[in-house]
């Protein structure tokens, strides 16, 4: 965390032979990934190619068919669950809609992974909820309330917060901008990329917002035919000649996208 | 990033005299894992009453923002005592981390405040009447509703939805059969058991068929297959409606013209109707049979002498008060199901929230009409 700042270093999460199905249907055939250690990876691919499940599979809420997982240079599932769960400490997760818990305000949301790994006193958990609670761009008052209280970017800054409640080296986030409207998306994307910075993160994000990948990320891996297509930096997918990458990279949409970009860069070098 | 070498090398603290004054030289990790040991460690730290405290950070191997929360923290609080802080040797990551930390502490609260016990317990008193009330109100508009739609079917029959109808008469009846005819055998066993071990003590063992044919027949049957089809049937009208509910299919439904009275209560509520009356007869016979065969074994009462003093002790109207009764509690069970069903908003907790409350107002209300129906009954003489 300390060296982090940007660094790109060696890989923290290593995929290989990944082999998952429901039933007969199989989603991944042969899936190899490599997460390079201090990097924002964006997964994207079409409707149904398992980007979620590769997320729920690499944090271990699937089971998969065949294939290793490593992170932090340990295959998860073979070690025993009390080990297990040292490393899975070191990973936050934000789901699609914060999967915040109804029933505990936000700050207590976020104590929540505080009271279960650690035992810090009470009056030091609530200083770090606030903490969280101010990192995430949360005005005070949102400590205190309710999950139904929020509104839904509200609820994903909060999952966030509960995310990074335990200063986790890996961060996933499950298609973090869907639901939010464009200024609210790009205030989220700005989030993001600031706290990776600042906390030298490693950010494993599925999405389908063009702009979150042109804004914020690093590589991108493309998921089709089961598999990792290709992955790479934003300009080796607009030289890729695969017909689903080019309809997706240079589709009208991707054309608006770069554009904005092309824009911001253009108004300043800090501007992105 | 952390690296598993340094696990070992834990975060410390170490008070120190300088030539300038006193200070504090901090090393190792600093991270959340260490944070509870290290916030002790610096409570019971002796205040500096210094104009200066040096604070030296060079030796941190690593910094997370819960360390650095403690850094902060303390250098707040030397600061507010007077003294003047100098931070020296700071890693540039670690200088960052510790200005993030402190442009983004605003203290917040972590639960709503507590109000007055009392003031609480008025709050939901009054809540809780003006509740009761507006749903009273609301579900009069749906019976209303209701019976709106149910007029205009019968009125144009060719409106009803038959498919929907038998779909529904075979989930809520059919399929009911087992465990109702199950139930009610089970209470007829018990009642005629019971029955005997009383009766036996006046030497009035027959009439044990009087007790187990007046209750199965007049109330046991019909109040048990209503209470079981609530259960069963009740809070599965208002899951079905509650998620079409949540996936707007009921407002689609609306915009395409259709009448989510006539499409999805209709048929519910004739299936209901049609089909407990022919379960609670189901009941009826079944208890009447587990009764007879208790009797049998426990008082030696042979099938011969129950039938004769079945036939002596009930009319033909002990079987049909129970059996009115039926299409009665099936309309307020569907009622109230659809209704639930209707309630629902939003997300899927309320699903659940509402199919509780259907099967707790439904029960409810049916054993209400059943006492109404006592009274009525014995304002007749029946």
């Amino acid at each position: 965390m300390a060296s982090g700042n940007g660094d790109i270093g060696p890989p923290i999460i290593r995929v290989t032979g990944l082999r998952t199905q429901f039933g007969s249907t199989v989603i991944h055939d042969d899936l190899d990934l490599e997460v390079l250690a201090g990097e924002v990876l964006g997964i994207v691919g079409g409707s149904g190619t398992g980007k979620s499940v590769l997320l729920r599979t690499i944090i271990g809420l699937n089971r998969p068919a065949a294939g290793t997982i490593e992170v932090f240079g340990r295959n998860l599932a073979a070690l025993p669950p009390a080990d297990r769960r040292l490393y899975e400490r070191r990973w936050g997760v934000l789901f699609q809609d914060g999967a915040l818990f109804s029933s505990l305000t936000v700050a207590q949301n976020i104590q929540v992974p505080l009271r279960e790994h650690l035992k810090l006193p009470q009056q030091l958990m609530n200083e770090i909820a606030a903490l969280k609670v101010a990192m995430v761009g949360l005005p005070p008052d949102a400590g205190a309330k309710y999950p139904s209280e929020l509104s839904g970017g509200m609820r994903k800054r909060a999952g966030l917060a509960r995310a990074l409640a335990l200063d986790p080296d890996i961060v996933f986030l499950d298609e973090p901008t869907a639901g939010l409207d464009p200024i609210g998306a790009a205030a989220f994307d700005e989030l993001i990329k600031r706290l990776q910075r600042s906390l030298g993160l490693t950010v494993f994000m599925v999405t389908h917002d063009l702009d979150s990948l042109h804004a914020i990320c690093d590589r991108i891996a493309v998921l089709a035919e089961k598999r990792v297509l290709v992955i790479g930096s934003m300009a080796e997918m607009l030289r890729q000649t695969h017909p689903w990458i080019r309809e997706y990279f240079h589709g009208p949409r991707a054309r608006a996208a770069q554009i904005t970009e092309q824009t911001s860069a253009a108004d300043g070098p800090e501007a992105t | 990033m952390a690296s598993d070498s340094a696990v070992a090398d834990s975060g410390w603290l170490r008070p120190m005299e300088t030539a300038e004054g006193p200070g504090l030289s901090v090393g190792g990790r600093w991270d959340i894992a260490n944070a509870g040991r290290l916030d002790a460690e610096l409570n019971r730290l002796p205040s500096f009453a210094a104009a200066r405290v040096r604070l030296d950070i060079g030796e941190l191997a690593l910094l997370d923002t819960a360390g650095a929360w403690l850094l902060h923290r303390s250098i707040v609080s030397w600061r507010e005592a007077g003294a003047e802080v100098d931070l020296t040797g700071a890693h540039p990551d670690h200088a960052a981390m510790l200005k993030q930390v402190a442009d983004n502490y605003k203290p917040c609260d972590i639960a709503p405040p507590r109000i007055n016990a009392i003031v609480r317990l008025l709050t939901r008193i009054g809540r809780s009447t003006v509740e009761v009330l507006e749903e009273a109100g609301s579900l009069m508009a749906f019976l209303g509703e209701g019976i709106l739609a149910f007029g205009r079917t019968l009125a144009n029959p060719r409106r009803l939805r038959l498919t929907s109808t038998v779909f529904h008469m075979e989930q809520v009846g059919l399929n009911a059969v087992p465990i109702v005819a199950l139930i009610s055998f089970l209470i007829g066993v018990v009642l005629a058991y019971q029955g005997a071990q009383q009766l036996q003590r006046f030497g009035a063992e027959v009439f044990v068929v009087n007790l187990i044919a007046v209750s199965i027949l007049r109330e046991i049957g019909i109040l048990l297959t209503a209470i079981v089809i609530a259960g069963r049937s009740g809070s599965a009208f208002t899951a079905q409606i509650g998620a079409m509910k949540v996936n707007e299919e009921i407002d689609a439904m609306r915009t395409l013209g259709l009448d989510p009275m006539e499409v999805l209560v209709v048929p519910r509520m004739l299936a209901l109707m049609i089909t407990l009356p022919l379960l609670a007869f189901v009941a009826d016979i079944m208890g009447l049979l587990g009764g007879g065969l208790m009797a049998w074994v426990a008082l030696g009462i042979g099938p011969g002498l129950f039938l004769e003093r079945l036939n002596e002790a009930v009319g033909l109207w002990s079987f049909w008060v129970g059996i009115i009764k039926a299409p009665v509690f099936a309309f307020l069970i569907a009622l109230i199901g659809c209704y639930e069903g209707m309630k629902v908003t939003g997300s899927a907790e309320s699903v659940g929230r509402q199919t509780t409350v259907a099967v707790v107002e439904a029960i409810f209300l049916v054993i209400v009409f059943d006492a109404i129906f006592s009274i009525f009954f014995s304002i007749l003489g029946i």
